[in-house]
């Protein structure tokens, strides 16, 4: 039996802390539950301690592939002084009054919760050594603690945190400010390679993944939705459907759109449902499904029509004016030199190995979900508004995701599912196909460029003007489709001109890996090496000289952020660290250094994204059209302390490979408004036998630690593009490679 | 109708039409989860069992096709010499991210090594390249094959 102690209620605490202003240590919550002696002890939110000493840590983000499933609960099991192996990770359920936020996104997993969970592990480290103390009669003071025991070493005494806990969870919580944390020169686990807590489950094919559940009495649906976003189903052959085998149910749902579109992106969109014993019955069905579709205006939309529109924009001024530093026009006329060019990249998709699923069960009045969701707490209210529900009554368990990229940021498929199991009555299961995914995404937005730059006579940047012709909705851009006023080179060159204009958008847009920075990034990076080209300087002296300084006054302090800006707000950009990031992987791919054979070439690029400092250089030889990365070398500065080296390698190394991938094949197109790609036939994505190998450096600078989940895939493209150049003097300025029959087989 | 199939080592009779890919015979009928959906036809690889010890795709392979004959699947490979050789290296390097498509991999990397032993680079390439891995794990995925085949020592730096 539980039983909870009034001076440890979670009411309690979250009141004590509210009154400091800690707005993260609000999702501290130590409970101070005690359980019976034989029974786990819980000592918080995120630690419950069994008496054999085995430890049980929540994680409480969702997982889907960017590690934080084993990363955060070392960062607790570190402060908490327990060894790594009597640690079982288990995954949290959606719940924010507990944990807070629960998001895979942005990069923000380590940083939002490195002091955090510190905080929580020593807490309970605190709480176990007062347990200690108390039963031995000695000084707390007295006590150390190691491998999960707490010592007493002038009476040679230890206790198990085991023999301990029930003790410590009837503890009053002590202040979180009062509790010292370890100094990190004393880590034994953070810093150390640490193996995916789940990567025994992954081997031995243990079920897993959203696709993986399965509940009693379930059914499974496949969800035809109209080729043509914003298109409705007028009518179909539904009693036909219904006669194949297996099927059980198959109706038109009418779909729920969001109060506010140009806010809200998520929604549950018009479609067909097929509902049958198995996915197969119900996919098999699908193939009968004949739907007449009222497809709506977005049809008339086209990726040649958006080309061809962007060509006539950069006729006109901008329509918006992003950011003005000094007087382009007069720099301009009085510049030794200009460069001008227009570049463009295309809509991509997420394309994430595990199709996008969700299983729901609906039943008096509430909804439980299994969900892979890189945002569970969008999933709970945007099945509460789709089937009219309050919030509370939407349960949601987080599975493991087979991958994100920003997809499970939008958890449409969630909605479905709700639905689908309120007409049917049972749980069901919905999963797409690779088409329904390739077809129904949030995709990357594409865009086009119109760039022009003025050097003065000594080769230095005085000037660079940009119009970016983009897409929105109304004068809004739409979802991750914005230029930002501080992008670089900004406040790095006295006349700046940013300025946007937006064609209408009927197609969905999010956040892919690194949002905006990895589309901004190819077409910066590679103009700036044109201008650095054409300034007559190496490419790295002139990144360096052009880091060296800002050249415009600070704009004034914007007033603090809020609520979720404020969460992911992104720090200030340090140049200093950026040219020590460049520094480093110049020094470490040899550049300047090396004799490279006729054909063959080095580019330099660097982004800052998500608080991350990241420089790439890539080697890349070219025969004819064949285009081919023969290596790539990163520097990374994301702070003083890697949490755990492997998972920090894998990242970069993946999302450097994912820039590999884009720039080779990566292209959505839209014609009749509806998207052209479905499957990896038509979408390739990068294979083992044209993966260059990835050199990895950390720069551990003395700053907070950083995510890594996407600051390494931006600079990939541009330092690809940039070396190209090297080896052939051809200038890519239009993504993907293979539009140009440049891309390696 | 009902097919009789030896799946990891069981005679396994099931009553489906016969086009039924056997990717959902495995998946919801036998509930054998650990092998993957992820494209439908057969370009990635994420549904790779064995047919006799030969790597197929699954969701592109009828049930008719395969009565009578030996299906391996991941949750079994592990009882082989080789399949269990590579499941520890995958684990002592640390290959997966997400996960999704290492069954898969993991697959086609001991068909690999049970004909190649020692494979080339170029030998990894030809094997594995019909294996997508979006996470794009392929330095680890390398490592790994050649770790399991004794040509690297006991390596994770990735």
């Amino acid at each position: 039996m539980n039983s909870i102690s009034p001076k440890t209620s979670r009411r309690g605490f979250l009141k004590a802390s509210a009154a400091t202003g800690g707005g993260l240590l609000l999702t501290i919550n130590f409970t101070g539950i005690a359980n019976a002696a034989t029974g786990p002890a819980q000592i918080n939110a995120y630690v419950r301690v069994m008496p054999d000493g085995i430890v049980s840590i929540m994680a409480k983000n969702p997982e889907v592939g960017q590690g934080v499933k084993t990363s955060l609960p070392m960062i607790i099991a570190e402060e908490l002084d327990v060894d790594w192996s009597q640690v079982r990770v288990e995954q949290a359920s959606l719940d924010t009054e507990k944990y807070g936020l629960q998001i895979a996104g942005g990069s923000t997993s380590i940083p939002r919760n490195w002091d955090l969970l510190r905080t929580a592990g020593a807490t309970g480290r605190q709480m176990l050594v007062t347990a200690a103390a108390k039963t031995w009669n000695v000084p707390e003071v007295e006590c150390t603690t190691a491998s999960g025991k707490v010592l007493h070493q002038k009476s040679g005494r230890s206790l198990g945190y085991g023999d301990l806990a029930a003790k410590a969870a009837t503890l009053p919580v002590p202040d979180p400010k009062t509790v010292a944390l370890k100094d990190p020169k004393d880590f034994k686990l953070i810093g150390k390679f640490t193996r995916d807590v789940d990567g025994p489950a992954i081997v031995t094919g243990r079920p897993l993944f959203g696709i993986d559940v399965t509940r009693p009495g379930m059914l499974h649906a496949v969800y035809e939705k109209c080729p043509v976003f914003g298109g409705k189903a007028v009518k179909a052959n539904l009693d036909e459907v219904k006669a194949q085998p297996g099927v059980t149910h198959a109706f038109i749902v009418e779909g729920v759109a969001p109060a506010d579109k140009s806010t809200v992106t998520t929604q549950l969109y018009p479609g067909v449902a097929i509902v049958a014993d198995t996915w197969w019955h119900a996919q098999r069905a699908r193939q009968k499904l004949r739907v007449e579709w009222d497809e709506g205006e977005v049809a008339t939309q086209s990726s040649t029509g958006f080309a061809a529109r962007a060509q006539e924009l950069f006729k006109a001024k901008p329509e918006k004016e992003v950011r003005k530093d000094g007087d382009v026009d007069a720099a301009f006329k009085s510049a030794a030199k200009t460069i001008e060019a227009s570049y463009s990249y295309p809509f991509i998709a997420h394309a994430s190995m595990e199709p996008m699923n969700c299983t729901a069960h609906y039943h008096d009045g509430t909804c439980d979900l299994w969900v892979p969701s890189q945002t569970p707490a969008q999933a709970r209210s945007i099945v509460a508004k789709s089937l009219g529900i309050p919030e509370a009554n939407v349960a949601v368990n987080l599975t493991r995701g087979g991958g994100g990229f920003g997809r499970r940021l939008n958890p449409d498929f969630a909605a479905e599912a709700a639905w689908i199991s309120k007409v049917t009555g049972t749980p069901v299961k919905v999963l797409w196909t690779r088409e329904d995914d390739m077809r129904h995404d949030y995709y990357r937005p594409g865009g086009f460029h119109h760039l022009k730059a003025g050097l003065d006579k000594d080769g230095k940047l005085i000037a660079l003007s940009d119009h970016m012709v983009t897409y929105g909705q109304g004068d809004k851009y739409a979802a991750s489709a914005n230029l930002a006023a501080n992008i670089f080179p900004a406040e790095f060159v006295p006349n700046l001109l940013f300025g946007a204009t937006i064609m209408q958008l009927g197609v969905p847009t999010g956040a892919l890996r690194a949002p905006g920075s990895n589309a901004l990034a190819f077409t910066f990076q590679s103009f700036l090496d044109e201008v650095a080209h054409a300034s007559g300087k190496d490419p790295l002296q002139f990144h360096l000289d052009l880091l060296s300084e800002k050249r415009v006054p600070p704009a004034p302090p914007a007033p603090p952020l809020t609520g979720a800006a404020a969460a992911f707000a992104t720090p200030p950009f340090s140049h200093e660290r950026m040219r020590e990031t460049l520094k480093l992987v110049a020094e470490k791919a040899g550049w300047g250094k090396r004799t490279l054979a006729k054909g063959t070439g080095l580019g330099i690029a660097y982004y800052f994204s998500h608080a991350g400092y990241v420089a790439h250089v890539a080697e890349v030889t070219v025969k004819g059209d064949d285009i081919k990365v023969d290596k790539v070398w990163v520097a990374a500065d994301v702070g003083s302390q890697i949490v755990n080296p492997s998972g920090a390698l894998n990242q970069v190394q993946g999302a450097t490979l994912d820039g590999v991938s884009q720039i080779y094949g990566a292209e959505i197109t839209v014609a009749h408004g509806r998207i052209e790609q479905g499957n990896f036939d038509d979408y390739p994505l990068l294979r083992i036998n044209q993966a260059p190998p990835v050199e990895v450096h950390f720069l551990q600078s003395a700053n907070s630690p950083t995510g890594l989940g996407e600051p390494a895939l931006p600079p990939t493209l541009p330092a690809i593009a940039n070396a190209i150049f090297a080896a052939s003097g051809r200038r890519v300025r239009d993504l993907p490679l293979r539009k140009a029959s440049m891309a390696s087989a | 109708m009902p097919h009789t199939l030896t799946v990891n080592g069981q005679a396994r009779t099931i009553d489906v039409e016969d086009d039924t890919p056997l990717l959902w015979v495995l998946r919801d009928v036998l509930d054998l989860k650990g092998t993957k959906f992820g494209c439908g036809i057969a370009l990635c690889g994420a549904c790779t069992v064995h047919l006799d010890g030969q790597p197929v795709r699954s969701c592109s392979t009828p049930v008719s096709g395969v009565a009578g004959r030996k299906i391996t699947t991941i949750e079994a490979i592990g009882e082989t010499q080789v399949g269990k050789k590579v499941q520890d290296a995958w684990l002592a390097v640390d290959v997966a991210q997400c996960g999704y498509c290492q069954a898969g991999q993991i697959m086609s990397a001991t068909a690999l090594l049970s004909a190649i032993p020692k494979p080339t680079d170029a030998d990894i390439d030809a094997h594995m390249s019909g294996n997508l891995c979006r996470c794009a794990t392929y330095t680890r995925i390398r490592t790994a094959i050649k770790q399991a085949a004794g040509l690297e020592t006991a390596k994770t730096e990735g």
